[in-house]
């Protein structure tokens, strides 16, 4: 069995797609690329797709993942190249390794978020983020399955920033562009749960929905609040010889891809 | 003149309603072409929720005939939910194409596809949120065509306001032909504005243009006559045929949603039109003759398709789909090709008889087998005689017998109530009958855990049929009977909970039948429902009968009739009927004869298999029935891996 971990995104007006729109159209995007998936056994048996993490209805993503198991080896690049082609334009497939560590979903410790705040001056933006960041604890509302929930969002932020967007297109009105670095925790703290915050500590409320965009979701570096590449491990345990595959490969993996960093 | 997308104006607003993915497109096999390289553009609606809209084969066979078309344009609209109704209306946000979000006012025609009146009040909120006025008299220059087609536009006297013109029939070619008149009148400058525009298509006969025909009134509320009121316009407007299916394998693209939607597999449509003559079926009349697509063509649009969409069904759509008369081969074929791809294939199969189980037992070779429905329409003998649908209760237990012995565990009969000269003792034999089935049922598999599910909905007469004549049974004696009926079901000690019961109140269906039946007159009732607030009258949760009651006192004694007399009201052979001028091809005298035979309890045959009776439609229409066998064979495909 080769498993395959992909990198996907949500982007334009396709964040819009739930996760379970995603899951059907993924779904039959395995079939229209004759991908020879590895199927669960029962009497409605499902292609062995795992999701991690997916980003809430709405908000962008650069850096989605997922992994797939296959019941024959498949070249890892052609397969994410047929997989991409078979998905609408701004659901693409933008990375694909061969899965050769374990706990993967592990290594999704931290989120990167931009939220652009149209209308919002860049200086509010980040008179409101200095006051966030100087809280100890910053209690928010959520209304869940359960009710409304109050929760703390202020712990899981390792990083915060507000600039100014106007550089990237000047002539247009006012607009901050936030980039946020979250830890994930339960509960998870959410960019509006950050949103919510801002407005809790220093009144600051966008005239219009920011739009979110996930950039990257990896391993968490403390010290400098930074994300790394989630799926660099697998790819730094590519083995020397295809042959001598190590751990947990494919057991009769002729094809295995090399390892570009 | 570039049309701005409303997309960003909108993107603001899909973050606080329902399922904002509706809105977005970008579906899988959807196209976007260059406006400006366009010079006809077509706005084609199914004027319901998405949901159900998407995957509406109509509407995707005509947006890609046109699409495929150099200097045509067709994008899609669909009813947007009350919620982001609220906000565009509040944000100024008009009606817009889920394609590139294009304003439907800017477009030259807006299609609407209609296989149900009960989309009349989701137009009304279109045009109006489009900006687009609601009367075709106020619009101008700068306003699209309004055009209605679909089953539903065989009687659009009750929208004859609203529109400007109508098709009935199929589409495909019709669509065409409308398109290169209005590039041509484009071309020339438009000429003499709307109204020449439409005399052009009126004058074609196969373009309705109610404003170009007066209505009479006689004193006592029926109609005197339908006269045009303007030279070089037909008494008459005929239907529109696609002779050779295999010439128009559409959809070639089936379009792939990211919503879920109501209809989650690849169709292909395997045959148009029947011949069985079940005389309530307004589908079936309308349609014919029968025209069936070649074993070779099905198997290469499944084909297609499949690998177009990754769809895992296949629906095999048509009225009666057993009825192709290569079914045997093309189910086989299918099952075989499809074996190991875990393909599911599925076939609305009415008919009831054993047939018809071997072959669902073909089609699930390799899955479940959970349920099987048939339609009896009638619960007495005497019933099935009465509307032609020729089935005997021997046929019947014979049929369930052969289906639970082959490992099927639910058994579902539809019919309706209402039927015209039906009895309560009719009506109570739908109860002997489920009784019959699951003490077979339990004979043949040994077993007490099967079920029978009994569906009956109350019965609407529709116009182009023989029934167009027949009273509807009032709404309180449509629910007296279906009581009835419900009592002696529950009250059965040794069956009856085997039986589900399932059934819909006499309501609704009173307004499906004033809507069916309608004329000129029942449009100030759907405008009035409109502006009341009504919308998705198909949706029981937005449903209203109190207001379309309420909307009917207000605007119809005024006008000398009420629902009664649209409803409950038996029409004789004199009288004209508000779409006579429709022609679908059907004799009309033909048709009174049907119901006289009907009411006499006299059955006729299919026309397929047996001499024709007449009813019109070939010599009419210039048309044939077109069947096999091809005696070909479906090939199975080599699997690429
Ligand atoms: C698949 C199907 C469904 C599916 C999918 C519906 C959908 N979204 O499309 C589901 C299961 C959801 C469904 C539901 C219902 N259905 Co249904 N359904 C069918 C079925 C089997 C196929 C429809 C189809 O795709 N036909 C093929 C297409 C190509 O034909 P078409 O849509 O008519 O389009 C052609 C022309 O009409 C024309 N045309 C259409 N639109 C336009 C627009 C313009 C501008 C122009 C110029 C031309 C044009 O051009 C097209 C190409 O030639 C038909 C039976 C049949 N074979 O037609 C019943 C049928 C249409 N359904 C029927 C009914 C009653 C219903 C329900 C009301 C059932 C219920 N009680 O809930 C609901 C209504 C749902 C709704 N709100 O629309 C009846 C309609 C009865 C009638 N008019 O007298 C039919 C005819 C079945 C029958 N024998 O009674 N249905
Ligand atoms: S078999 Fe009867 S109900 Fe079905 S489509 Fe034909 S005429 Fe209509």
């Amino acid at each position: 069995m080769q498993r395959i971990r992909l990198r996907y995104t949500k982007r334009g007006r396709l964040r819009f797609t739930s996760h379970r729109d995603f899951q059907r159209a993924f779904e039959r995007a395995l079939r229209r690329a004759e991908v020879p998936m590895a199927y669960s056994a029962g009497f409605t048996p499902h292609p062995k797709v795992s999701y991690a993490n997916a980003a809430p209805t709405g908000t962008g993503s650069e850096a989605e993942y997922l992994e797939i198991q296959l019941a024959e080896v498949r070249e890892v690049e052609q397969l994410r190249k047929l997989l991409d082609e078979s998905l609408p334009a701004g659901l693409d497939i933008t990375d694909a390794v061969e899965a050769r560590t374990s706990s993967f979903a592990e290594r999704l410790e931290a989120s990167v978020w931009e939220l652009r705040l149209d209308g919002v001056e860049p200086a509010d933006a980040e008179r409101a983020v200095a006051a966030f960041l100087a809280a100890e604890q910053v209690d928010v509302q959520r209304r869940t399955k359960n009710g409304l929930r109050t929760f703390d969002a202020r712990g899981a932020v390792i990083r915060l920033e507000a600039r100014d967007a106007a550089a990237d297109r000047p002539g247009d009105g006012p607009c901050a562009i936030l980039r946020l670095v979250v830890r994930h925790a339960t509960p998870a703290v959410r960019p509006d749960d950050v949103l919510s915050g801002l407005r809790a500590t220093a009144d600051l409320a966008p005239p219009v929905p920011a739009a979110v965009t996930r950039l990257a979701q990896g391993l968490l570096d403390e010290e400098s609040g930074t994300v790394t590449d989630p799926l660099a491990p697998d790819r730094d345990a590519a083995p020397a010889f295809p042959t001598t595959a190590a751990g947990p490969s494919p057991a009769g993996g002729a094809q295995v891809p090399e390892g570009s960093a | 003149m570039p049309v701005e997308s409303v997309f960003p104006r909108l993107e603001a607003l899909l973050p606080h309603v329902q399922k904002p993915i509706q809105y977005v497109g970008g579906e899988l096999n959807s196209t976007v072409k260059p406006w400006d390289e366009c010079d006809v553009r077509w706005a084609l609606m199914y004027p319901d929720a998405y949901e159900v809209g998407l995957p509406n084969q109509g509407v995707m066979i005509l947006y890609e005939v046109l699409n495929e078309r150099e200097g045509v344009l067709a994008e899609r609209t669909y009813s947007v939910w009350p919620d982001l109704e609220e906000l565009m209306r509040e944000h100024e946000v008009p009606q817009f194409t889920v394609d590139s979000h294009r304003p439907v006012k800017a477009f030259d025609v807006f299609g609407l596809s209609f296989s149900t009146e009960l989309g009349y009040t989701n137009m009304l909120t279109a045009l109006d949120l489009a900006g687009i006025p609601l009367d075709s008299k106020d619009r101008t220059i700068d306003d699209p065509i309004v055009l209605a087609g679909g089953h539903a536009a065989f009687n659009p006297e009750p929208i004859a306001d609203f529109i400007d013109c109508a098709v009935i029939g199929d589409g495909e070619q019709a669509v065409l032909e409308i398109t290169e008149i209005i590039r041509a009148w484009k071309a020339e400058g438009r000429p003499g504005g709307r109204e020449e525009l439409l005399f052009r298509l009126a004058k074609t006969g196969g373009v309705y243009v109610p404003a170009f025909y007066d209505v009479e009134y006689l004193p006592d509320g029926r109609i005197g006559r339908v006269v045009p009121n303007k030279s070089g316009v037909p008494w008459r407007v005929s239907k529109h045929t696609v002779m050779d299916l295999d010439e128009w394998p559409y959809p070639k693209q089936p379009l792939v949603p990211l919503a879920e939607t109501v209809h989650e597999r690849m169709s292909v449509e395997i045959f148009r039109g029947c011949t069985r003559g079940c005389r309530f079926c307004q589908a079936g009349m309308i349609t014919r003759p029968v025209r069936e697509r070649s074993i070779t063509g099905i198997g290469e649009m499944v084909d297609k398709g499949l690998k177009a969409t990754g769809f895992e069904e296949v629906g095999l759509l048509s009225l009666s789909s057993a009825d192709h008369t290569e079914i045997g081969d093309i189910a086989k074929g299918l099952a075989d090709r499809y074996e190991e791809d875990k393909i599911g294939l599925s076939l609305p199969s009415t008919r009831v008889d054993a047939f018809n189980v071997d072959l669902a037992n073909e089609l699930t070779r390799n899955g479940r087998r959970s349920g099987l429905t048939f339609a009896p329409e009638g619960g007495s003998e005497r019933m099935r005689k009465v509307i032609n649908k020729m089935v005997s209760e021997e046929d019947l237990i014979r049929t369930v017998a052969t289906a639970y012995g082959n490992g099927w565990r639910q058994v579902k009969l539809y019919f309706m109530c209402g039927l015209p000269t039906e009895t309560d003792e009719d009506v109570l034999q739908i109860g002997d009958m489920a009784v019959n089935v699951i003490a077979k049922g339990r004979e043949v598999s040994g077993s007490n855990d099967i079920r029978c599910t009994v569906s009956i909905g109350g019965f609407v007469p529709k116009p182009h049929t023989p029934f167009q004549w027949a009273p509807q049974l009032s709404a309180e004696e449509t629910d007296a009977r279906l009581a009835k009926l419900r009592d002696k079901i529950r009250g059965d000690k040794k069956y009856g909970r085997s039986i589900g019961f399932r059934y819909h109140d006499g309501k609704p269906g009173i307004v499906e039948g004033l809507l069916s039946r309608g004329d000129r007159r029942i449009g100030s009732v759907i405008r009035a429902v409109y502006e009341d607030g009504g919308r998705f009258d198909g949706w029981r949760e937005h449903f209203s009968y109190d207001r379309w009651m309420k909307c009917a006192e207000q605007t119809l004694p005024e006008q000398g009739v009420d629902v009664a007399w649209y409803t409950t009201r038996e029409r004789t052979y004199e009288e004209v009927l508000p779409w006579d001028h429709l022609d679908s091809g059907l004799d009309k005298d033909w048709l009174w004869e049907d119901w006289q035979d009907a009411l006499d309890e006299t059955e006729v045959e299919d026309c397929r298999w047996t001499p024709c009776f007449d009813c019109g439609v070939c010599p009419q229409m210039d048309t044939s029935i077109q069947i096999g066998p091809t005696g070909k064979k479906l090939l199975p495909l080599s699997v690429v891996k």
